[in-house]
């Protein structure tokens, strides 16, 4: 028997005060050990469907299910902006999500300095987040979102900010993370390579709507290295994913699901 | 930049108002000297510090009766300030009943509100006031913009880990709030003592009190020009001194993580 979602979105609809419709009637599953990338053009909704996972905004309409109340108290989240304590070395900022949680710095610790290790920062520990770099800066923050070791990752284009090559750094570093936890992944973001780099199931939403244009699966057993990026599989999934997304932005398309892959 | 060109700026960076101030003061003594003009016109830059030396035990602890209000004044002021900000930050209601007051209190002018405390209070207790009313302002003013300007996302991450109001208040919006505070509390310094020079002097023209500003009322009265300049000295020096420890105390809390003292270091 196929095990149930670990979060359902149900007939979702979301309007913000201004009147703006983001999400109507959206519905998405999200299972165990995916990384499920949200692909579309800014403003398509794929930050709000995150934020609604994350508890931060409510739907208008609809539901999330959660598999088990325990998934939804231990999410961690990377956003935007590596959005750091400015006054707390990286150690602090870290530990901020465990302190957050009640449990002493002396236990804490050693999850502390697993998490710097695992992101490759246990030389700056004490260093504030103002001498960090760009890249540095956002593998703190995904340090911090991984102290908890949460069932769900959520990450908000967060690499958006970075240059090509820190970039790819960090989704082979993502990848290996994603190895060493047993985490599962939403991922959102407008590249497509990344996506396709990243992925093993991306969803492509509509400019408006937060309709879901196409969906396309990757075999999770693929590994994902510089020869997945070279391959002809990377190059078709690629350019599946542009083809929908040049389809995202016509607003006047026949909204219908295309066939996974 | 290293060390070394660091105490090289500083250097230059202190000297350059170092020799202006010597320039000025030596065009006004030349001034004085050159138009033989009297010192109950206009008393020479050496005259104002014979007159220090002169009458240092009188001024002397005079400026001690202003600079202990002043101090009273500003811990008083910063911790009903910050203490108002922080609970006017808990609550939307509170904010909206008490900020009115406050505001009140911060447009009437202090001059026009000493001579009702001296009729209530008596003049050491009314000084006190009304140096308290000036600072007490800018540190609630500026603490509470620092408390409600928390960035956005970091708030958003305490709500994703559940943080309680006490632990938002703690680990996030008291060290978001610290330049804020830090701002209104050089303010405040500045202003406590204006509040209680300002105070004495209606305190001096009713007859009554010892400070700085009483000694200049004092002195105008016997045509004692010297002394006055002598007393505004030595009030100019305590507010420089004021502003500069708590410039002090800002770069030591703030100089590792925040722009604002930073900014020195940029060019």
């Amino acid at each position: 028997m196929t095990k149930a979602p670990l979060v359902s979105l149900r007939n979702i609809s979301k309007s913000f005060s201004n009147g703006v419709r983001v999400l109507d009637d959206y519905t998405l599953d999200i299972h165990t050990g995916e990384t499920l990338t949200l692909l579309g053009p800014s403003g398509c909704g794929k930050s709000t469907v995150l934020r609604l996972i994350e508890g931060l905004i409510q739907p208008s309409a609809g539901e999330i299910i959660w598999r088990d109340a325990n998934i939804k108290n231990n999410l961690g989240a990377v956003f935007q902006e590596p959005t750091l304590l400015p006054w707390a070395n990286v150690f602090d900022n870290v530990y901020l999500p465990l302190r957050l949680l009640g449990t002493p710095r002396v236990k804490a610790r050693q999850n502390v300095e697993e998490a710097l290790a695992n992101v490759g920062l246990s030389d700056f520990a004490f260093a504030l987040p103002r001498e960090l770099s760009g890249g540095m800066k956002m593998r703190c923050a995904i340090a911090r979102a991984l102290v908890t070791k949460p069932t769900i990752i959520l990450l908000d284009e967060p690499f958006a900010a970075l240059d090509e090559v820190t970039r790819f750094r960090l989704n082979d570093d993502l990848l290996q993370l994603k190895k060493l936890l047993s985490s599962t992944i939403i991922f959102v973001t407008h590249s497509v390579f990344e996506s396709a780099f990243l992925s093993t199931r991306i969803i492509v939403m509509s400019k408006t709507g937060g309709r879901i244009i196409d969906e396309i699966n990757i075999e999770p057993t693929i590994g994902r290295d510089e020869n997945f990026r070279l391959s002809p599989l990377f190059q078709e999934i690629s350019r599946r994913a542009t083809m929908s997304l040049k389809r995202s932005l016509d607003q006047n398309i026949n909204l219908t699901s295309s066939d996974p892959q | 930049m290293n060390a070394r060109l660091i105490s090289q700026k500083t250097l230059k960076d202190a000297t350059v108002p170092v020799v202006f101030f010597i320039l000025a003061l030596s065009a006004w003594q030349a001034t004085v000297q050159l138009n033989h003009i009297p010192p109950y016109i206009l008393p020479a830059p050496t005259v104002i510090f014979y007159k220090l030396i002169e009458d240092r035990a009188l001024l002397f602890s005079s400026l001690l009766i202003t600079l202990s209000v002043t101090l009273k004044a500003l811990i008083l002021a910063t911790l009903c300030g910050a203490g108002l900000a922080l609970i006017l930050s808990q609550s939307r209601l509170l904010e909206r009943a008490l900020l009115p007051f406050a505001i009140i209190l911060q447009v009437t002018p202090i001059i026009a509100i000493a001579p009702l405390l001296l009729v209530y209070l008596d003049a050491s207790k009314a000084v006190l006031v009304c140096a308290f009313l000036v600072a007490f302002f800018p540190i609630l003013s500026n603490t509470s913009l620092g408390l409600a300007s928390v960035d956005l996302r970091l708030q958003e991450l305490f709500e994703l880990y559940k943080a309680s109001a006490w632990q938002k208040l703690v680990y996030l919006r008291i060290p978001a709030a610290l330049p804020y505070f830090l701002t209104g509390l050089r303010i405040g310094g500045g202003l406590s003592l204006i509040g209680a020079i300002v105070a004495e002097l209606a305190a001096g023209a009713s007859g009554q009190g010892t400070g700085l500003a009483f000694r200049i009322v004092e002195a105008g009265f016997r045509l004692d020009v010297p002394r006055m300049f002598a007393a505004l000295t030595l009030i100019s020096m305590s507010g420089l001194s004021i502003y500069g420890l708590l410039a002090l105390l800002t770069h030591y809390l703030l100089h590792r993580w925040h722009e604002s003292a930073r900014r020195d270091h940029r060019d």
